[in-house]
């Protein structure tokens, strides 16, 4: 658990390297993200609760949703790039060609929020695929599919959240490009099943931060405090 | 409906009805909790009890997210027209769908079409507004001639279905800040948004296996490169425009943090962009009647 000096030289260095960064990054709507960060501050000295300070913290309002959304692609593109370090058994000239585009897809994404949020971006998590069998294409595609499924429901569910119009759009634009993997791995598991599991009125069933980390967790060793995300 | 519609009556006597009810923002946190709880039959009606809850004032804004709404119905109404004038005609035998996975997947999209048609026109009626329906009277699916075989030539279906699945995510996405106001209502939208992309991701596997009018050393992929069409025909290309963004956010995607796998066409999949109300008229004008 940091100590509150050094909470507070975390905070002094994000809100410095976000002053530097203003120039280029004035679509982040500075005036938004640096209330964002001094309400953050205040959080932190007002309520000093050790449940609150372990872990990585995701921040507050829309840079803790945009943190949020950059554990998500550090996973994926992760475990894609995993995936090409050995390729399971079998693989086809054509998954192969897909696959690599979704990971290059994947890191784009991640290193997009790397440098959107800047000093604001949390560190690159410690992951855990202990669990995943990467020598079958079983192993894979099963893990992949609960992955794109999951970045769906996910940005579909943190998109309310966020108080920014530019970055919802911009989640708007990622999340597109999620499902399209998603269906793609889902016909590659079993044709046709594209869009299995919607809701009666057709709709995708989006999930809440906590139950996206809850899901994710699995496959994340650092501690993650998303104790400070917006919950409406 | 009863109790919407005494609440109703009331607020046109009383336009503060609500107010005096709850307050607009406890309306809204308290249904986006509720809203896992509700039996998805009833959501539609519960979208419109809460919308009208916190919308009963301004009326403004309540009514540029109906327009917002209609919007999308009716380009829900023309993608759901067009899959089951496309299935009806396979089940004819005038329009050669294979059998088997490709029949299915076809049945599979029509009917998702349909629910969204439903999901969009129960909502808006319990919102107070009134759903501008088309039916198959409204549209002309040879686009006034452009594509006159698109119920008799399988592949020219697919590459019309295409050009609405991925016009469609195009058009969803551009108006999701049209919808920040109404928590609930803009989660609808985006969990409609995601699945006509994954309408979209597999019609382009349809191509992909089918392969008429796939220009020549173009691979159909599920994602959109560049603004390729991947139809061999310009009269398509406006819902492509502008996909080829390589830039996000004044970042560019290119290369970026010293990833060189991460060319223009990687950059430009990763991120589908938006349509505008008018771009998405000025491209389905030719399909409406």
């Amino acid at each position: 658990m940091p100590t509150q000096n050094s909470h507070d030289k975390v905070l002094l260095a994000a809100a410095e390297g976000n002053i530097k960064n203003l120039s280029r990054r004035n679509f982040l709507g500075y005036i938004g993200g640096a209330s964002a960060l001094l309400l953050t501050a205040a959080a932190c000295k007002k309520s000093d609760t050790p449940s609150s300070s372990t872990g990585v913290d995701l921040g507050s309002k829309d840079t803790g949703i945009l943190n949020y959304a950059y554990a998500l692609e550090q996973i994926e593109a992760a475990f894609y790039t995993k995936v090409f370090e050995s390729p399971y058994a079998g693989i086809t000239a054509d998954e192969s060609a897909r696959l690599g585009d979704i990971r290059d897809h994947e890191i784009s994404h991640r290193e997009f929020f790397k440098n959107a949020l800047g000093a604001g971006a949390i560190i690159s998590l410690q992951l855990d695929f202990s669990t995943i069998n990467f020598g079958t294409r079983d192993g894979v595609l099963s893990v992949a599919k609960a992955f794109e499924d999951l970045g769906v429901s996910a940005y579909n569910g943190a998109g309310h959240l966020l108080a920014s119009a530019d970055y919802l759009l911009l989640a708007g634009k990622i999340v597109s490009v999620e499902a399209r993997h998603a269906a793609y791995i889902r016909d590659l598991i079993t044709p046709g099943s594209f869009a299995d599991g919607l809701d009666a009125n057709a709709l995708e069933m989006s999930r809440t931060p906590n139950e996206v980390l809850a899901i994710a967790g699995t496959y994340i060793k650092t501690k993650i405090n998303a104790s400070n995300l917006p919950t409406s | 409906m009863n109790l919407q519609n005494i609440i109703n009556e009331i607020e046109k006597v009383d336009p503060e009805v609500y107010n005096k009810m709850d307050g607009r923002r406890a309306a809204m946190k308290n249904f986006t909790n509720f809203g896992s709880k509700i039996a998805l039959a009833a959501l539609p009606l519960a979208i419109g009890s809460m919308f009208n809850k916190a919308y009963a004032s301004p009326t403004g804004t309540k009514d540029a997210i109906i327009d917002v709404l209609n919007f999308a119905l009716s380009l829900e109404c023309l993608e759901s027209e067009f899959y089951k004038a496309a299935y009806a005609a396979a089940v004819a035998g005038t329009l050669a769908i294979p059998t088997g996975a490709p029949m299915m997947a076809i049945k599979t999209i029509r009917d998702h079409e349909v629910a969204h048609v439903n999901f969009l026109q129960t909502a808006i009626t319990a919102s107070g507004g009134t759903p501008k329906i088309y039916t198959a009277v409204n549209f002309d699916f040879t686009a006034k001639g452009t594509f006159p075989t698109v119920f008799s030539d399988y592949g020219l279906f697919l590459a019309v279905a295409q050009t609405f699945e991925d016009t469609g995510v195009r058009a969803y996405k551009g108006q999701a800040g049209n919808l920040m106001s109404n928590k609930t209502v803009l989660t609808a939208a985006l969990n409609i948004h995601s699945v006509e992309a994954r309408h979209a991701s597999h019609i382009r596997q349809m191509r992909k296996v089918n392969g008429s009018l796939v220009p020549a050393g173009i691979d159909v992929k599920p994602w959109i490169t560049l603004n390729q069409s991947g139809i061999a025909t310009s009269a398509v290309q406006a819902s492509y425009n502008g996909e080829e963004a390589t830039t996000q956010a004044t970042i560019n995607i290119v290369g970026i943090n010293g990833f060189t796998a991460v060319n223009a066409n990687i950059a430009s999949e990763a991120f589908d962009e938006p349509l505008t109300k008018e771009q998405v008229i000025t491209i389905v004008t030719p399909f409406f009647a």
